[in-house]
């Protein structure tokens, strides 16, 4: 399956695998429509920011894509999203599975007020990854490795999650998502409540990761999203108003809207 | 503003006014020391009796004695005029009645607050809820009452046809009708700690792929079981503290025993049987009821503050 | 990976399937204890219909003019005209031993309502009346078919002839069922068919009526203080502190306070509804004092502020402006409180509640009793009779309960602020 960046303007636009497909995507809380036929597609082991003025829908359409949605009684979503070749939304489909390959990473570092490895170990005592303890022990470090904490937390891993600097939980969060290897890790503007410092480590994290995962992750940052994606989609009042590689976006935007964004002048 | 315009404003009040702005306070104040003035009035003369009891029978007695037979003698020359006034027996039969009131009542409790707050719709909560305060709001003489008619016989019954032996005053009965009673006590006060755990938890457990009842399990409980704790606590006082279901469905002799089929007495029992009828005021026998009336104030008073300790730091954590 | 998302593996199966058991466990909860609540209420209920009802017998009286002096007809002997009309009724009934038992079958007091009748209209005298009476307990309990004849011919307490008299009454028509209004218009008495619930209810709201005058303003006034006037600080922490553990001090101990302070050391009279009504104030004090400080707290800052901008003084800013808007708060939280001091029984008993009583208290100084307590007191009776007394009793109880709870709840509804 092939993605041709159609609003590209450069013509050495490579062919990226594509993982997610969303197709007119509407979405309604209660009668107030929050997105409106949104149609994205994701490449896969990229990394994808979604940028746009506050309330215009990019948690909304992040959480469309593991149904996080569904926990919300009054959200109605209409349209296809195909991850791989399989509409997540069709009758068959269990979340619970579809969770486990889409993993999430909140807003607010929200680490269980659990042990450090417990934290981790979450997801693979759910669902029953680890066969044995040294394996369940073994995987958990080669998370936190994967999210840079180890080195900082593997004197300490019988410690509460939530005794960690904020940074330090985010990272802790993402060693939780990745535990369970996950095909597609969305994250919520994963650095908002983050200091510089600690906000630079999970760009670099984020950068690490994008080799194994497919990334998508909001931010309201254009420097954190020309930092580290690859392609961006720009969103603004519940539309989709372009998307395509990064750099073409930030330098040669097609809709006044993204020239106006991303210069300053709105949002 | 300076000084010198304070003091010009002060002046424009009128003495009248000021006056009586100061009595108000004072109305106000003596209003909200009544609360305080019913504690110390409690402890004061509860202490007092007690005190006079205390004199004649030593504390020690009375806190291990092993047995508990108040019946003063008629005549001041007879022979055991005294009476003895161990409180141990009153002491466990109150424990093993609460304690098989918490056993029923924890988990219909949590059950009922964890569907409540987690699965059920806002029509079923809205249903469910005022039927629980239904429950909670009805007299404690009612469930006395069904317990002795209805619960207590159908006990032994149960219990003959099984071969057991079971008195017809059970301390499994009354614990099972106080169980019943405190049921909606656990689950209000747990339905407002489970609703006290962030979302956040909750969606970081979803967004890993777990289900409604692991995240309950594995996250939401253990984030709130100190809050849980302390309601449990809060509800133990509340059956400890409880009197006319076990005035009407449990006993009055004073066994001590372990065995639910057997009748216990409790100390709320012996307060109410030692109080009501002819008494003398002097008596050891009627003093007694204040010594017991002491031990339960404090008893309960510990489990209170203990559990608002632990409730407050609960919500502290999560604020 | 066509299927990754749809695939049910063994282990995802296994956990569902406990989803939906962790489910049903509440479920079930809740139904024990709303089943629960159905069965207590609905056999309690089924119990106490039968007190509204009152089984009556009638006889022919010869209201014999000499027997009867008109210028004093209360102190006639109509125990003796009912005895000699029961007798007139079944002429074969000879033996002393079977005359008495004939006699068994009316209520002791069933010539009081003749002496009431020949009172009110004194030109029967002379006549031969045909009279309803109260039947006794037995007999009452007997056509209300709770209880049933036995092999012998007995029935309960009723032997075989007995059952013959009564069978013979009611194949004449002579046996009927009436609203019982004894029972809401009489006092207490030793007699399961005479025993009537009007004492204890006026004893129930003399005692409120004490409670509601002395918690309700102390109630407020310590709220307002808490809440608007006291700064923060370790004094307040430690009222707040002792306020929340006063709510849940068992109410047996307050109880004891009363008997302690209000008799022993102030000598108050003992049974009254003035004592009751100040253990219960005390008792109530607590929750009328939390539920306004909130109700006071829900008054939005920019009330105050405003009422301080236009030159209000703190005491009138929260007893002109701050205080009204709360008020319905308070007054929910009170009957709330109300409520539940309604159904307290156990400081009564200590305090002497649990008298005797047959006639209406009028006064908070009377011995009286309360509703609960006459509860307490006919479920502790042997009197087959009193059992459906107490369920019908607790039935009033509890509607009495409801009716509260409901002004409470329309208060709250009416006067909802939406600030
Ligand atoms: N749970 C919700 N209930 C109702 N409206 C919501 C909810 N979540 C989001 N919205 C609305 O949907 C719109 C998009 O919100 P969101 O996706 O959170 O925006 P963003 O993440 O871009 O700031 C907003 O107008 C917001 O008010
Ligand atoms: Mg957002």
């Amino acid at each position: 399956m092939t993605l041709a960046v159609s609003t590209s303007v450069e013509p050495e636009t490579q062919i990226d695998q594509v993982i997610v497909k969303a197709s007119d995507i509407n979405v309604f809380y209660g009668d107030k429509q929050a997105l409106y036929t949104v149609s994205l597609h994701v490449p896969q082991n990229k990394v994808t920011a979604l940028i746009g003025p506050s309330g215009c829908g990019k948690t909304t359409f992040l959480k469309c894509i593991n149904r996080m949605n569904d926990l919300i009684d009054i959200c109605r979503v209409e349209g296809e999203i195909l991850v791989g070749d399989q509409d997540i939304y069709a009758p068959a489909v269990d979340v619970v599975a579809l969770r486990a390959h889409i993993g999430m990473v909140f807003q607010k570092p929200n680490p269980f007020p659990k042990s450090i490895f417990d934290n981790v170990a979450y997801g693979l005592r759910i669902h029953n990854i680890a066969t044995s303890k040294t394996e369940l022990a073994d995987r958990v470090e080669s998370s936190l490795r994967s999210a840079a904490l180890w080195e900082e937390v593997k004197d300490r891993l019988d410690q509460p999650g939530t005794s960690l600097s904020g940074g330090q939980q985010q990272r802790l969060c993402i060693a939780r998502a990745i535990a369970i290897q996950p095909k597609i890790i969305l994250m919520d503007e994963p650095a908002s409540a983050l200091d510089p410092i600690a906000t630079a480590k999970i760009e670099e994290l984020i950068d690490d990761l994008r080799q194994n995962y497919t990334i998508i992750i909001v931010t309201h940052s254009m420097q954190q999203a020309a930092r580290v994606s690859q392609y961006t989609a720009f969103f603004h009042m519940g539309e989709l108003v372009e998307h395509g590689k990064t750099k073409s976006i930030f330098t040669a935007p097609n809709d006044e809207r993204t020239q106006n964004y991303i210069t300053g002048r709105i949002g | 503003m300076t000084t010198h315009q304070r003091l010009s404003l002060t002046r424009t009040i009128p003495l009248r006014a000021r006056v009586y702005e100061t009595l108000v306070h004072l109305l106000l104040l003596t209003s909200s020391l009544v609360a305080v003035g019913v504690t110390i009035g409690i402890v004061f003369s509860l202490a007092f009796e007690a005190f006079e009891f205390f004199k004649r029978v030593p504390v020690e007695d009375f806190l291990f004695g092993l047995e508990w037979s108040p019946q003063t003698a008629i005549r001041e020359d007879q022979v055991g005029a005294q009476g003895s006034f161990g409180a141990v027996p009153l002491i466990t039969g109150t424990l093993l009645i609460s304690a098989i009131a918490m056993i029923v009542a924890t988990p219909l409790g949590l059950a009922s607050a964890v569907y409540l707050s987690e699965y059920a719709g806002p029509r079923t909560r809205a249903v469910v809820k005022p039927v629980l305060e239904i429950l909670a709001g009805i007299p404690t003489v009612v469930y006395g009452f069904f317990a002795a008619l209805v619960i207590a016989p159908f006990i032994r019954m149960a219990g003959t046809s099984a071969g057991l032996e079971v008195a017809s005053e059970s301390a499994l009965a009354a614990g099972l009708a106080m169980g019943i009673m405190i049921v909606p006590l656990i689950s209000s006060l747990s339905d407002d700690v489970i609703n006290a755990v962030p979302q956040a938890l909750r969606d970081a457990s979803y967004g890993l792929g777990a289900t409604q009842s692991e995240t309950i399990r594995k996250v939401i409980l253990p984030a709130a079981i100190s809050g849980i704790a302390g309601s449990l606590l809060l509800a133990a006082s509340t059956a400890i503290g409880e009197t006319m279901i076990v005035v009407m469905a449990a006993g009055l002799a004073a066994n001590l025993s372990a065995n639910p089929l057997e009748a216990v007495t409790t100390i709320t029992v012996q307060i109410v049987s030692l109080l009501t009828g002819d008494q003398e005021f002097d008596s050891a026998k009627t003093l007694s009821a204040f010594a017991l009336g002491l031990l339960l104030f404090f008893v309960t008073l510990a489990l209170n503050v203990a559990a608002q300790r632990i409730v407050k730091h609960y919500r502290e954590q999560y604020d | 990976m066509t299927d990754t998302f749809t695939k049910r593996t063994p282990h995802l199966a296994r956990r569902h399937a406990r989803e939906i058991r962790f489910q049903w466990l509440g479920k079930i909860a809740i139904s024990i204890a709303v089943g629960f609540l159905l069965i207590m209420v609905g056999t309690i209920s089924w119990m106490g219909a039968g007190a509204l009802k009152q089984t009556q017998i009638s006889l022919q009286v010869y209201l014999d003019p000499q027997e009867i002096d008109t210028s004093a007809v209360e102190k006639a002997d109509y125990g003796a005209m009912v005895k000699t009309a029961l007798r007139a009724t079944f002429p074969e009934v000879k033996k002393r031993r079977d005359t008495r038992k004939l006699y068994k079958l009316l209520s002791s007091q069933a010539a009081f309502g003749l002496q009431r009748q020949i009172k009110e209209n004194p030109d029967l005298i002379g006549q031969t009346k045909s009279v309803w009476f109260i039947a006794s307990d037995d007999v009452d309990m007997f056509f209300k078919a709770n209880i049933t004849v036995d092999t012998n011919g007995n029935a309960g307490k009723l032997d075989e002839k007995q059952v013959q008299w009564l069978a013979t009454l009611d194949k004449s028509g002579a046996v009927r069922s009436r609203f019982n209004t004894g029972f809401f218009l009489s006092g207490d008495s030793r007699e399961p068919e005479l025993a009537g619930i009007l004492s204890a209810f006026a004893g129930t709201t003399l005692t409120l009526f004490v409670c509601f005058l002395l918690s309700f303003p102390i109630g407020i006034l310590a709220a307002v203080y808490l809440e608007e006037f006291i700064p923060e600080n370790r004094w307040s922490d430690l009222i707040e502190v002792n306020i929340n553990n006063l709510a849940a001090v068992p109410s047996i101990v307050f109880g004891l306070l009363g008997l302690a302070v209000f008799l022993n050391a102030f000598d108050l009279p003992r049974s009254s509804p003035l004592v009751g009504g100040m253990v219960l104030a005390l008792m109530t004090l607590p929750t009328i004092i939390i539920a306004s400080r909130s109700a006071l707290r829900s008054v939005p800052p920019s009330i105050r502020e405003a009422a301080l901008g236009i030159g209000a003084t703190r005491t009138q800013m929260v007893f002109h402006h701050v205080a009204p808007l709360a008020m319905s708060g308070m007054l929910t939280g009170t009957i709330i409180g109300m409520a539940r001091a309604l159904g307290e029984t156990a400081p009564l008993l200590m305090i002497g509640m649990v008298a005797f009583i047959v006639d209406t208290p009028t006064s908070i100084l009377q011995p009286a009793t309360a509703l609960p307590v006459q509860i307490f007191l006919w479920a502790d009776s042997p009197e087959r009779g009193f059992l459906e007394k107490t369920s019908a009793a607790i039935i009033v109880l509890i509607a009495f309960l409801i009716a509260m709870n409901l002004i409470a709840i329309i208060l709250r509804n009416k006067y909802r602020q939406r600030f």
